[in-house]
């Protein structure tokens, strides 16, 4: 038995129980390791954006605008790896996931808190080997490390490459944890047919994490011996095979596109069912599409090498699983446009996330049955199209997922409110500039502009110029929604436990929630979307003590 | 969610014994080893997913050049594979043996196998660092230091690969059998060492007293590290020594 001491600790606001910098880096507390994550994100996202606006001014004319072509090579590279390895992966799982996966469990933390903090500074160390390469010297082979360019350019690889060696057990280990946690934490009465859609979705991200990212460790550990001893697995000149290179990357990284888009749609799952205040419609085909996106992930890696000179058969059969993708991701789009309809839809900054999400996902997995298509991919192969294909997904969706879920959870995790106009204009911003930077890259790219180049033909330029001024207004979006959050820190009024109105679990938790999430193990007696099921009660959006009576 | 009946539960869960070693977010000691257990099976999922890469290299670079496989394992020392399985499969008997004196909560026995089992891994790595050395010697090296014994004549580093025409009558072509071994066996000699750590930890922990008939978690889980580094081999061992 605990003594009274620790029983007052574990009901205490998890933000004031303890102080000073020690109580933060060497907290076992799932949501202040989910809080060090989210501080880690948001200064690799703007490190990885800062590049991307320097790559975008620099395409604005055609010839050198602001750096040489080098420096443009190195810039791309370090655009793409931190944003994939350093900002995207831990972005909702290690970040959002950490704080919101046990709380939605009613569980006190996850199941391995040591782990968990261990991974956290498994990141930090990787961060430290990927600035290392980048003062010293930089990385200029693109963020996929392809053979034989990476074995032979003089650039700084391989610090690189365990970078991403790195990150990648981080990764690793938070899936396990949270496959763990949702196996044996769960609270009386959470059967799986109750879990949270967002809970699915992080367990169908963890299985892909455990299964596909050991395999790029060892193909980057490969990689690295081959710098170093001259290995040759993947030189062709000593009778290895660099295609096989691209086989081994692409088993994980096609797998790892999902690690990135499945929890934007565990998120948006959330986000819609919250702020259309009804049943989600079709919770067992979401729930199972999220285990199917993660299954035929695997299945489909070799589409990224239809030119790579893979055998024509091969092609097809990939080709043809690719399509299968379309499936599960339709089953959700679906489910999700059906659960609006006669919906009380609240038009709240995360919902309109939650729609841009809805429009930029259709718009990016559309384009993907294009490049699924070997006709057409060999004609867009390397365009592009490719760069606003992923991009469309990447950041039209999972990023708006991320931006709309942090501003859905904001009150649980900081305990107090955002300025909602302010975030309406943000998200105006990043609308508008999002689809000004990358629609038009679509036209670029089907009309023949190679994707990476650093220097173009002057037809393309206008299409380029606007691209740029697209990323400008994107630019200011998130300075503002920066600003949203700073200006809720410093002061925004006090948050209720459910500002608004959710039937979800976590909800039930206070604002901030208290160190062991619930004061008592709360027991679960419904679904999380069963708003005929709630009481006036639960679903009350205001302070605990103006709460209406009992009837 | 119903506050009414948790309170009831709340109850419960607070009512039986806490031990001290019982962390605070779980319910009852069976929750916390079962969560342990099936935390160490995934991470097991993935490190074979990791040995998984070379063994698909294995495969591909095999089923290009079955002959030159062939000839090149020759060079390895079945013997010392041979003696080091034994080794491998006697320290897994030795480890289920100290879970088994753990779960009876016999201290000492538990002691003395995980002691057998530490000195079997040392066992192994000193045979490993035997055929090592052989390899080195005589220049049996991956990639482009194939032929230069010891990493010799600058092979590491830049530069255009030299490689001389044969190497005790193997064709040039045999580097990558010794890249692919060295790798396999490499990347598992690291497991070896951190079964080593995982194992003297648990070791340290039970002379200490931390473990008893109701609390072996630690034992269970490291015993479970070691049987995959066990079983890792076990694959290695033909598909390297006894090609063909």
């Amino acid at each position: 038995m605990s003594t009274h001491g620790e029983e007052d600790l574990l009901n205490t606001n998890y933000l004031k129980a303890g102080t000073g910098v020690k109580s933060w880096l060497l907290t076992l507390d799932h949501k202040r390791i989910g809080v060090m994550y989210l501080v880690s994100i948001i200064l690799a996202f703007f490190l990885g954006g800062v590049f991307a606006l320097l790559l975008r001014l620099e395409l604005l004319a055609p010839g050198r605008t602001i750096m040489t072509a080098a420096q443009y090579n190195r810039a791309f590279t370090l655009h793409g790896a931190i944003m994939v390895f350093l900002f995207i992966i831990p972005s909702i799982p290690a970040a959002l996931g950490n704080f919101i996966i046990p709380v939605m469990l009613g569980a006190k933390d996850v199941a391995f808190p040591k782990l968990n903090l261990l991974s956290f500074y498994i990141y930090v160390v990787g961060t430290i080997f990927a600035l290392f390469s980048i003062i010293s010297g930089a990385v200029d082979t693109g963020w996929t490390f392809y053979t034989p360019y990476s074995t032979s350019s003089n650039s700084s690889v391989v610090s690189m490459t365990m970078a991403a060696f790195i990150l990648g057990f981080s990764s690793i280990l938070t899936g396990l944890n949270f496959m763990v946690t949702v196996h044996k934490l769960r609270a009386p009465g959470l059967h799986w047919r109750r879990l949270p859609l967002f809970i699915w979705g992080m367990y169908a991200t963890s299985i892909i994490q455990v299964l596909a990212t050991p395999v790029l460790a060892i193909t980057l550990f490969l990689l690295a011996m081959e710098r170093v001893f001259g290995l040759g697995i993947f030189d062709a000149s000593l009778g290895g095979d660099p295609v096989l290179f691209q086989h081994f990357f692409w088993f994980y990284s096609h797998p790892a596109v999902y690690i990135m888009i499945v929890p934007g749609m565990a998120v948006v799952s959330e986000l819609i069912a919250t702020f259309s205040r009804r049943a989600i419609f079709g919770y067992f085909a979401i729930a199972m599409s999220s285990l199917g996106l993660a299954l035929v992930g695997f299945l489909v890696w070799a589409h990224h090498m239809f030119t790579a000179g893979i055998s024509e058969f091969a092609a097809m059969l990939f080709s043809a699983l690719t399509f299968l993708v379309a499936i599960p991701s339709g089953v959700k789009v679906f489910n999700w446009t059906a659960t609006l309809y006669k919906g009380s839809i609240w038009l709240t900054t995360p919902m309109l996330y939650a729609i841009a999400f809805l429009i930029q996902f259709t718009i990016g997995g559309l384009t993907g049955l294009f490049l699924g298509t070997l006709a057409t991919d060999i004609h867009l192969h390397d365009t592009y199209f490719v760069v606003a294909h992923f991009h469309y997904v990447m950041m039209g969706s999972t990023v708006m997922a991320f931006l709309g879920g942090l501003l859905y959870w904001w009150p649980k995790i900081a305990g107090k409110m955002y300025d909602e106009t302010l975030a309406k204009v943000s998200f105006a911003f990043v609308f508008v500039g999002f689809n000004a930077t990358f629609l038009v890259q679509f036209i670029m790219g089907s009309r023949g502009m190679p994707r990476r180049y650093y220097d173009y033909l002057p037809e393309f330029r206008p299409y380029h110029a606007f691209s740029t001024v697209g990323s400008w207004i994107l630019g200011v979006g998130f300075i503002v929604y920066a600003y949203v959050l700073i200006k809720s820190l410093r002061s925004g009024p006090k948050a209720p436990p459910n500002p608004w109105g959710s039937a979800g679990f976590e909800w039930a938790s206070e604002s901030p929630p208290v160190l062991a999430n619930f004061r008592e193990v709360p027991t679960i007696t419904r679904g999380p979307y069963d708003y005929h099921l709630t009481t006036d009660e639960e679903l009350f959006d205001g302070f605990p003590e103006d709460a209406p009576k009992k009837a | 969610m119903s506050t009414a009946s948790s309170t009831e539960h709340a109850a419960a869960s607070h009512g039986h014994e806490h031990p001290k070693w019982l962390a605070h977010h779980f319910d009852s000691p069976a929750q916390q080893f079962d969560t342990a257990k099936l935390g160490m099976w995934i991470f097991i999922c993935t490190e074979i997913l990791m040995f998984g890469g070379l063994f698909v290299a294995y495969a591909i670079f095999r089923g290009q050049e079955p002959q030159m496989f062939h000839q090149a394992h020759e060079h390895l020392n079945w013997r010392l594979g041979a003696v080091n399985t034994i080794v491998l499969l006697f320290s897994s008997l030795t480890a289920a043996l100290s879970v088994r004196q753990s779960q009876v909560g016999d201290r000492k026995g538990t002691s003395r196998y995980l002691v057998l089992t530490l000195l079997c891994a040392f066992g192994f790595l000193c045979i490993k660092y035997l055929e090592y050395t052989a390899k080195l010697d005589h220049g049996l090296l991956p990639g482009r230091c194939f032929g230069h014994p010891w990493f010799g004549d600058h092979c590491v580093g830049g530069g255009a690969a030299v490689l001389p025409a044969a190497v005790h009558g193997l064709s040039t072509r045999a580097h990558m059998f010794f890249a692919i071994y060295f790798m396999m066996t490499g990347l598992h000699g690291v497991h070896v060492l951190v079964g080593i750590g995982v194992l003297s930890w648990v070791l340290m922990r039970n002379m200490r007293g931390d473990f008893s008939k109701g609390y072996f978690t630690a034992v269970e889980i490291g015993a479970l590290y070691w049987h995959l580094v066990d079983l890792v081999w076990i694959y290695l061992f033909p598909l390297l020594y006894l090609v063909g």
